[in-house]
């Protein structure tokens, strides 16, 4: 028997329900596509949070600004194609703080490492101690995993469904 | 109660269907053609045998996994991480009113060996619980040939990432590993690396779909990327989560392709508290205070992510941590 694999997309996904006898912000229900859909280029909403880790949206759609963390992130292309180009950063320049992107003032000068062109599947380290950007021409979608830092933004309110 | 010094025992074997019937501490384990029978001094329960295999081998190959793994509501296990609960009735409304329940606490290591032995003499050949049901045969019936092939495999623990020099491999034909019928409708392509010259080997990216759309196996999630202590893992489910699972902790899932349907329930007294659909895209917590079974019509893509900080299970167990992962705004 044929199969139909049932993907999701920016412009076409059917969010599913929750039907629960309990409060449904214990559940945080929310949906990716839906999420990115609504959010501007480049902002990191939370869709995930366990504690000090999260996993952020992001919409992205032109040339992201530069970003890196004093940890290793992973991104995950859900829909699009995306370009992550990589600057090795220098010791002092690498991120001290607790945990978390944050979001560089420009390029870094450090010496260009290369990139990676990701699709939709995708899954792209974002290593310790180099910076990123990511750039698409077209809207895509990726979803990062990483620690709750400074860019993360958190609108559970608004993503959530609450009733 | 604390059996720490028990070891599995074989008691016999029927002549008829061939099986051997086992004990452990108190309990005690045996199978006719379509049924496992677990005793214990106050009680006997039953399971129909491939739901009980299913959940038996999974058991061991998550290492017991997060928290509470039910069999069925009745029959499970819990993970402390060193020691594991045997139980029986424990989180049975019915079987602790009439004070039937029993659960006794082994070394980790012993409820390892025990399972081994029971599921390697109730396996036979053309039957692999680990597989989907349209692609395995059944284990009903008396006792074939011994399977001699690992009844646990494909649990892929990466370090870092999957793929990376000296990390686990990515899934592939070279590995073993076709392409699922359920998932020769996706075309797959490698993600493009350039590396500068000296960079080589420190940029690095997967066909992660690709990876999830050669499991062999089915509910038994992988790790692919790991953030300190936050573990991304990835699975491809069909049919149903042959356990109940009640995590010690807050975990996510994120649905990738397809869809899975969850039945929810209060984790200590099974009472059924509703259901969630999750399609692709969709992100849904399983907060720590419930128990899921999830069923999957075709088989789909789940990212599970965990906070594996060491510990944790005590912190929510105490109510330091909130059962829900999430305060709203």
């Amino acid at each position: 028997m044929p199969y139909r694999t049932k993907l999701g997309a920016l412009d076409s996904y059917e969010k599913g329900l929750i039907e629960l006898d309990d409060d449904l912000r214990k559940y945080a229900f929310s949906n990716i596509f839906e999420v990115a859909g609504a959010a501007a280029p480049f902002e990191r909403v939370a869709v995930v949070q366990n504690l000090e880790y999260v996993a952020e949206v992001m919409r992205v759609e032109g040339d992201s600004p530069w970003f890196a963390a004093p940890h290793d992130e992973f991104a995950l292309v859900m829909d699009g194609e995306v370009r992550f180009n990589f600057v090795k950063l220098a010791e002092g320049q690498v991120p001290s703080h607790t945990g978390g992107a944050v979001q560089l003032g420009g390029q870094p000068n450090g010496p260009v490492m290369g990139y990676v062109t990701a699709r939709r599947g995708h899954q792209v380290l974002l290593p310790e101690g180099a910076a990123y950007q990511l750039v698409s021409n077209k809207p895509a979608v990726a979803i990062l995993q990483t620690v709750d830092g400074p860019v993360t933004v958190k609108r559970w309110s608004e993503i959530c469904t609450t009733a | 109660m604390d059996v720490m010094d028990a070891s599995v025992v074989k008691l016999g074997t029927d002549p008829d269907t061939g099986y051997s019937s086992f004990q452990l501490g108190s309990f005690t384990f045996r199978r006719d053609e379509y049924f496992a029978h677990v005793g214990w001094p106050k009680g006997m329960h039953t399971i129909e045998v491939d739901r009980f295999l299913r959940a038996m081998v999974r058991d061991i190959g998550w290492g017991f996994f997060y928290g509470w793994i039910f069999f069925d509501d009745v029959f499970g296990t819990t993970n402390h991480y060193g020691t594991v609960d045997i139980f029986a009735g424990s989180y049975d409304r019915g079987c602790k009113e009439a004070g039937i329940d029993l659960l006794e606490t082994f070394p980790a290591a012993t409820v390892a060996q025990a399972f081994e032995t029971i599921a390697r003499d109730w396996i036979s050949e053309g039957y692999d619980p680990l597989n989907a049901p349209l692609e395995t045969g059944s284990p009903a019936g008396p006792k074939g040939k011994e399977r001699t092939d690992p009844l646990v495999r494909s649990f892929i623990a990466a370090d870092r990432m999957l793929g990376l020099e000296g990390d686990k491999l990515v899934r592939s034909d070279e590995t073993g590993h076709p392409i699922n019928r359920a998932f020769a409708d996706l075309s797959f392509d490698a993600p493009d690396i350039v590396c500068e010259p000296g960079f080589e080997g420190q940029l690095h990216a997967i066909d992660l779909f690709e990876h999830i759309a050669r499991s062999d196996v089915t509910w038994n999630p992988s790790i692919s990327a790991v953030t300190r202590a936050n573990i991304c893992c990835v699975t491809s489910e069909e049919h149903m989560l042959p356990v109940i699972h009640g995590n010690d902790r807050n975990e996510w899932f994120i649905q990738l392709s397809d869809e899975i349907h969850w039945n929810v329930a209060d984790k200590n007294s099974g009472a059924p508290r509703g259901r969630v659909v999750m399609k692709a895209g969709d992100v849904c917590a399983m907060p720590a205070d419930i128990r899921h079974q999830g069923f999957s019509p075709k088989r789909s893509m789940l990212m599970v992510m965990e906070n594996g900080t060491p510990g944790l299970e005590v912190r929510y167990a105490s109510g330091e941590l909130k059962p829900y992962p999430v305060d709203f705004d």
